[in-house]
Formats: C-alpha cells, structure tokens, sequence
C-alpha cells in the first residue's frame, strides 16, 4: 500500500517536472514570436526602452511606413506573383510526369526515377551561381543579336528555377502516393471509354487531392521563404520579393536605428505562413510523415 | 549561346539519349506484318507514346535545364579560370590547388564543421527525448505542443535572424535583459567571441521541432506490448528508451541523420548569411564555407568559387557516407 502511494507521488513529480520542461520550451517558441508582433505596433522612442513594456498604444504608422517607404507592398506583390507562378507551373509539370512515372512501364523510366531521387541531394545554394551565369551569358548573347536579354531580373524565369528545383522532392512524394492506387481506377475509366488524359485528369488527380495539398503546402513554405535566388538572379533591388526585401530592410533600418518598420516587415512575411499554418497544421505535420526528408 | 556551347550539346546528347530510351520501347520494335489487330493496337501504342511524351518531356526539361546542367558546370567551372570580364581559361586544378593553401578556406571549412558537429548532436538528442517523451507519456495538451513547437520550422530564415537579433541586441535586447535580472553581465551575443554560439542556438531554436514531429510519428508506430512487458520486467523509462525506442526506429534516426548533416550545410549558409553581415571581424569569426563561396563569386572569380561548392559538396557527401556506415546496425523488425 504505501509503496504504491510513494510511486504514484514520485510519478506526479515526474510529471509536473515534464509539463514545466514542456512549457518553458513552449515559451521560448511563443515569446520571440509573439514579441515581434508586439515591437511591430510601438513607438521609435518606446524601442529604446525595456523591451519588455507593452506599447502604450498601438502605432499602426510602422505597417504604413513598411508598407510604401519601404516597398514592402511591392515586394509583398511580387511575392504573391512568383510564388503562384511556380506552384501553378510546379503542379502542371511535376502531377502528370509523377503519374505516369508511378504507373506506366517504359524503358527508361527507371533511370528518370534514379535521376529525379539524386536530384534531392542537389541543393539550390550550390547550382544558383552557375545558373545566375547561364542566364547572364544568354543575355549577353541576346543583346548582340539585338533581342534584348529578358532573363535576369524576370520573375517568370525565377519561378521557373523554383519550380524546377523543387520537381524531385514533389515526383518524389507524389509517385510514392499514385504507387499505393490499385489500378483498377484506369481499368475501369478505359473500359467506359476515356482516353489517357481524360483518365489522369477525371480519374487519378481528384483521388489524390490530398497529397496534392501537402505538395502545394511544402512548396508554398519555400518558395515563399526563399530569398537566395532571388538575390542573386534579380539585380534590380526594386523587382525583389518579400524576404530579400525583408533582409534588405533589416540591413538598413538597423544601422538608422529605425526599428518600427523593420519589426512591421517581419510581420509581413510572418502572417501569411502563420495563418496558413494555423488552417492547415494536421495536414502539414501528418504529410511529412509521407516525405520523410526535407528538400 | 543560350546555354553555351559544350552545354547544349551535352544536353542534347543526355536528352536525346533518354528520349531515345523510351520511344525504342514506346514503339515496340518489331512490326512486320499488320493484322487488324496489330493496327488497332499500334494506333493505342502510338497514343500512348504521346500521352508519355507530354507528360514526362516538360519535367525533364525543367529538371536538365535547371538542375543538371548547372550542377555539371559546378564541376566543369572548378577547373576553369573564369572572371567577370575574362574568358574560360582551362586550368586543370589550379584551382583546388589555390584553396587548399587559403587560410579563408581552410578557416570556414573549419566554421562549418564545428557547426555541424554541435548543431547535429543538439537538434538531434533533444528532438529524440523530446519526441520520446511526448509519445510515451500521457499529457494534456499533446498537440498543443506539437503545434508550437513545429512553428520554427516554417518561418524564413529571413524572419528567423530578425526575431534573434532582437533577441542579442546588445542594449535593448531579450536575452541581455533577462540576463539582468538575474544581475548577470550584458553578453555581445554578435561580436566576434560569441556570434558562433549565437548561431547554433538559432539554428537549433530552428530545427528541433520538425524533428521532433517526424520521430513522434515513428515512435508512435512501435507497439504498446513491448514497454508493458518491459515494464513488468522493471525496466525505467529511460532503459525503455535506450533499449527499446531508438533500436527500434533506429532506421529513420539514419535516414534523417545523413540528410540532416546536408542539410545543416545549407541552413548554416542561410543563416549566417542573414544575421551577420558581409564583412569584417564578426563575418570573418562565422564565415562558412557556402559563405565564402558567394564571396568569390562576388568578386567575380566564378572558376574559384565553382572549386569551392565542389569541395563543399563532396565533404558534405563523404560526411553523410560516413555516418551512415558508421551507425549501420542490424534493423530490428516489430
């Protein structure tokens, strides 16, 4: 009896010390973010204060200021423009090409399957640079002949390069899902008379929504986030996207000591991801369980 | 040239090659002689080849234009000495030669290494205890801290420096005010002593959650009746956790363990190049090597900064071979 009561009490402490350890973890998560938020609504002078005073009322002129001082509506536009572009181009190219990768025999196929897999072990930091010179060199070549380079600085091509890195870790996830269909589904569709097209489009893709949506989760996440390329393959700092205009901002505002703005443009780029993610987190976090890695 | 001269042609050739490939098979090869049937079959094999093509060419165009091309001219380009204004110059391995005896090189190589050691050893036992503990236990709000904890991980390492440098502002900063409180001295978490360990905190702030979520999904997949039984036995949660949970998923810590190391090289360019700037004292203390790379191509010697991404590329390689053969043990089946 007593020792029963000693362990039940030894077992409590356990996890009371559990839920602390949890929920100081929590916090340091919580208070970074949350902060932000509250730094993006005070005042210059309130800044060099405690940074722990809550804002005395909320300066909305920060968000104004960030907003068209800073561009960061426009960068905010073409954010908005790029990342759909290459999700839009990325789901075109990538739904048809894993389909029929997944279940139709050809010679060949395998090879593709192997080249598309080492292709997740290829990093965009690495091939940026010989890309930024492709791109160069065919502008070059484009002006001799009096066309006029269009490739740097464009963001249909930006979203292009998004979409095509991000073409192994999408077949990838999306073969291994069309893998698990029984074939049944085409039987049937090609029995009633559809062709292949009208099969894949009719039959296969309404089935595979879900996957469809993890893809279109994955990849909004990066494309969103991504600031590299876009760096390096638009030189004009006004054609930049969010988080290049983000860090741009962030560089100049803190040696001007203009702090309001800069909290304002990181939650810019913070809210649209954090909406999203408070929609759609089971999909998010049960989908990795189906990748597996991260690209 | 669009894609310069060797280029194309060795798009060409690999493309035409695999297209080849698959329209030999495509158009099965041997029609001699045609019945009625065969005719029929032919016309939906010949619908079928084009259905293939349509579908697969648009992929493998993006994939050998954007992916492959450039990554054989990372290595065609190492071997070259190429400028802003200067032609290609084949230089053998002049190049490789060159980094070997720069300091800088040699200084961020080491950068990185220590960041991946440190950052791996962290992220990785916190994520397994924490995972281990938040499926073992029965608590209130398990989801909750899934949730939270998984929110890092989909920030931009752009909004990730801007949180940490209020974080180690120097005067006004969180961390140097809580220090306070405690009476401690302010810390200059960016200067030059203290901007690598600024890092790995960042960097693991990061990634600990999105570990964590996938070892909670192949943790939960072992079965119930081995701890119970253990449990009779006398066993403590912590030798079911040595002696059955990491044997168990002892596959996926691999599997993440290699693709983190390459990852981590990637994430450590990423973040010290948003939270440091481009030079001085403190950029020189966190140069890593993706970092150095930028440099050079920067300073437009595009064949020597092509020598270091190889460089970096290959350690990155053999590092993941190497853990991965020396944490290869017999997987256990549940």
């Amino acid at each position: 009896m007593k020792i029963k009561k000693e362990i039940s009490h030894s077992e409590r402490l356990y996890k009371a010390f559990i839920y602390v350890v949890l929920g100081i973890l929590a916090l340091l998560i919580i208070i970074p973010v949350a902060w932000v938020f509250m730094a993006s609504v005070k005042e210059t002078a309130e800044h060099y204060g405690s940074p722990w005073a809550i804002p005395t009322h909320i300066h909305w002129q920060n968000f104004v200021e960030a907003w068209t001082t800073s561009k960061m509506g426009d960068y905010m536009g073409h954010s908005v423009l790029v990342t759909g572009l290459a999700l839009g181009i990325l789901l075109v190219v990538a739904l048809p090409a894993s389909y029929c990768l997944a279940r139709f025999k050809f010679v060949g196929k395998k090879f593709l399957n192997t080249c598309f897999m080492a292709g997740l072990f290829i990093n965009v930091n690495y091939i940026v640079v010989p890309i930024y010179l492709m791109l160069n060199d065919s502008d070059k070549w484009l002006n001799s002949i009096g066309v006029g380079g269009f490739l740097l600085n464009n963001h249909f091509v930006v979203a292009l390069i998004y979409a095509a890195t991000a073409l192994p870790f999408t077949i990838y996830l999306l073969t291994s899902y069309f893998q698990t269909l029984p074939h049944d589904f085409e039987e049937a569709a090609y029995i009633d008379g559809a062709g292949y097209t009208k099969t894949m489009l009719k039959v296969i893709f309404p089935m595979a929504k879900p996957s469809i949506i993890t893809v279109i989760l994955f990849n909004f996440l990066s494309f969103w986030n991504e600031y590299i390329i876009v760096k390096t393959l638009i030189t004009d700092k006004e054609l930049w996207t969010l988080p290049a205009g983000l860090l741009n901002l962030m560089q100049a505002q803190q040696s001007a000591a203009n702090y309001g703005p800069m909290y304002a443009g990181l939650v810019l780029v913070m809210l649209p991801v954090l909406i999203l993610y408070i929609c759609v987190q089971k999909n998010l976090t049960k989908g990795m369980t189906v990748g597996g890695l991260k690209g | 040239m669009i894609l310069g001269g060797s280029d194309t042609v060795a798009a060409t050739r690999f493309f035409g090659k695999v297209l080849s490939l698959v329209q030999a098979r495509l158009d099965g090869g041997k029609h001699f002689t045609h019945t009625a049937k065969e005719l029929v079959s032919m016309r939906k094999n010949s619908k079928r080849t084009a259905f293939l093509w349509l579908c697969v060419a648009p992929a493998v165009i993006l994939f050998v234009l954007f992916m492959v091309i450039p990554t054989f001219n990372v290595f065609r380009l190492s071997m070259f000495e190429k400028g802003m204004f200067t032609d290609e110059k084949f230089i053998w391995f002049d190049n490789f030669q060159t980094l070997l005896n720069s300091p800088a090189f040699i200084r961020s190589m080491q950068n990185t290494l220590l960041l991946i050691v440190v950052i791996t050893l962290i992220t990785m036992s916190s994520a397994l205890v924490l995972a281990g503990i938040l499926t073992r236990e029965k608590l209130r709000g398990q989801n909750f801290f899934r949730v939270i904890f998984y929110i890092p991980n989909i920030l931009s390492v752009v909004v990730i420096s801007g949180i940490f440098s209020a974080i180690y502002d120097a005067d006004h900063g969180l961390l140097n005010s809580f220090l306070n409180l405690f009476g401690a001295e302010s810390v200059l978490w960016k200067g030059e002593s203290h901007i690598i360990i600024s890092i790995v905190i960042a960097m693991v702030w990061q990634a600990v959650g999105y570990y964590m979520v996938m070892y909670m999904a192949s943790m939960s997949a072992v079965p119930q009746s081995l701890y119970e039984s253990s449990g009779l036995d006398g066993a403590g949660r912590i030798t079911q956790f040595f002696q059955i949970t990491l044997p168990l998923i002892w596959t996926n810590i691999r599997t993440t363990l290699t693709f983190f190391i390459i990852s981590t090289i990637n994430m450590a360019f990423l973040f010290v190049n948003a939270m440091v700037g481009s030079s001085g004292g403190v950029a020189d203390a966190s140069k890593v090597t993706l970092i150095y790379m930028f440099d050079m191509k920067n300073q437009g010697l595009y064949g020597y900064s092509m020598a270091v991404g190889v460089v970096i590329f290959l350690v990155s390689f053999a590092l993941s071979a190497l853990v991965n053969k020396f944490t290869e043990r017999e997987v256990l089946e549940y």
